[in-house]
Formats: C-alpha cells, sequence, structure tokens
C-alpha cells in the first residue's frame, strides 16, 4: 500500500478495487449500442430478403459490415461487463472465479467468430 | 423494482440465447449451402414463411432488445441523478414498457406488412 492517509488510499476505489472503470465503460458502450441496434433493427427491417444471397450482398457492402463488426464487438463487450456484475452478485468464492473465466472465454469465442464471419462475406465479396 | 429486474433477466437472456443465435446466423451466412440451409429450416416454412420457433424467438428477441434499451436510456437518466422521486421514477418504469411494446408492434406491423 501507499504511504498516503487511508481515505486518500480508498478515495475513488470502491469495493472492487477498480474504481468507476466497470461502470464508464458500461455506460459508454450502452451509449453506443443505442445507435448500433437501432440501425441493426431498421436494417434487418428494411431488408430485402432473409435467403442467403440477400444476406450476402447486404453484408458484402462496407457500410453494413464495418458496423456490423463494430456492434457485435460493443454489444457483446457490453454484455461481458454486466454478466460479470451478475456473477459478482450471486456467486462468491471458487464459483465466482470459475464463471468469470467461462464469461470471457465464451465471450471471445462468440465475438471472434461473428466477427471472422462477417469479414469473410466481405471480403469474399458477392454471393457465389 | 421489476423494470430493473426485468432488464437484468432480458439482458443475461440476450447474451446467452441472442448472441450464439446472431453468431449462428452471421456464420451460418459466411458458409452458406447447407448451413444456412439448416438455420433457416428452423426458423422458417417450406413456403418461406416463419414457423412458431421463428415467430417466437424473434418476436420475443425483438421484445427484449427494445425493453433492454428502453429501461437502458431509463437507467441513464437516472445516473444522473434525476428522476427519483416515487411518481415520476414509477411512470418512467411504465414508460418503457408501453414504449417497448408499441415500438416491438410497429417493428412487426413494417415487416410483415410491407413484405
Amino acid at each position: 500500500m501507499g504511504t498516503g492517509t487511508s481515505i486518500g488510499r480508498v478515495r475513488g476505489l470502491g469495493a472492487a478495487k477498480e474504481g468507476t472503470h466497470h461502470w464508464w465503460r458500461q455506460r459508454l458502450t450502452a451509449g453506443l449500442n443505442i445507435a448500433l441496434m437501432s440501425w441493426l433493427l431498421l436494417s434487418l427491417a428494411r431488408l430485402s430478403g432473409y435467403d442467403l444471397a440477400s444476406v450476402r450482398l447486404w453484408i458484402g457492402s462496407p457500410w453494413v459490415a464495418i458496423p456490423l463488426a463494430l456492434l457485435v464487438a460493443n454489444v457483446f463487450y457490453h454484455f461481458r461487463l454486466g454478466l460479470q456484475v451478475v456473477i459478482e452478485d450471486y456467486q462468491h468464492d471458487e464459483t465466482r472465479v470459475v464463471l468469470m473465466v467461462l464469461l470471457n472465454v465464451y465471450t471471445v469465442v462468440l465475438a471472434a467468430t461473428a466477427i471472422f464471419s462477417v469479414l469473410r462475406i466481405a471480403f469474399t465479396g458477392a454471393p457465389r | 423494482m421489476l423494470v430493473s429486474i426485468i432488464h437484468r433477466a432480458l439482458g443475461v437472456g440476450m447474451a446467452l440465447v441472442g448472441a450464439p443465435l446472431l453468431t449462428w446466423w452471421l456464420a451460418a451466412a459466411a458458409t452458406g449451402g447447407e448451413t444456412y440451409a439448416t438455420f433457416l429450416d428452423v426458423f422458417t416454412t417450406e413456403a418461406g414463411a416463419l414457423n412458431v420457433i421463428g415467430y417466437v424467438i424473434f418476436i420475443g428477441l425483438s421484445w427484449a432488445v427494445l425493453q433492454h434499451m428502453m429501461s437502458g436510456i431509463r437507467h441513464l437518466v437516472l445516473d444522473t441523478g434525476a428522476g427519483y422521486e416515487l411518481r415520476r421514477n414509477k411512470r418512467g418504469a411504465l414508460l418503457t414498457m408501453v414504449l417497448s411494446a408499441l415500438l416491438t408492434v410497429l417493428f412487426w406491423a413494417y415487416l410483415l406488412g410491407i413484405k
């Protein structure tokens, strides 16, 4: 521990020992989610069809692939932060650590798969 | 209170059901062929319309997104320290449910009406 007064050492840190870091990132991703998810809902509603050709043509455009990849990153990071709070609220001791590791693995594997899929469609071009 | 619990439940639900579904859809579209046909087959009839599973999942998911978004916006407002008076707080909570229901109906009216 530092050499400051005891109040100085804990001020702004709180029970999780990392201050407002988690709280702030959750709000930032929440704000971005409003824009990204509104875009997704409107785009899905206006999509000409949901067959393979239409979907690939849609994702093939950089105006879709880029926001879609950003949406996956932002939404998945947001749910990782949210589920962390749920785990911290209801689980303690070893279970908490195990679930946190599983949550991280789950989030990263899903996000990597989703973003890779978007890029694969974007880079391999028009439907075959 | 109720809206706050719903917010958390829907967040967990979307993380465990919505995120894998979105990933499955994108991965199936990237793989193509039978993989995408399997995805469509689970949620649609042979004629191409949504089947019962499709309606339940996608209406549920769209409502979940909109309700979580509305109660999320409410939480962002509450974060500023505003809206804690009992009557205003309750009105805000009710408003999230009214708005999410309304937007879900509009979304599906547009989807099913235009196409």
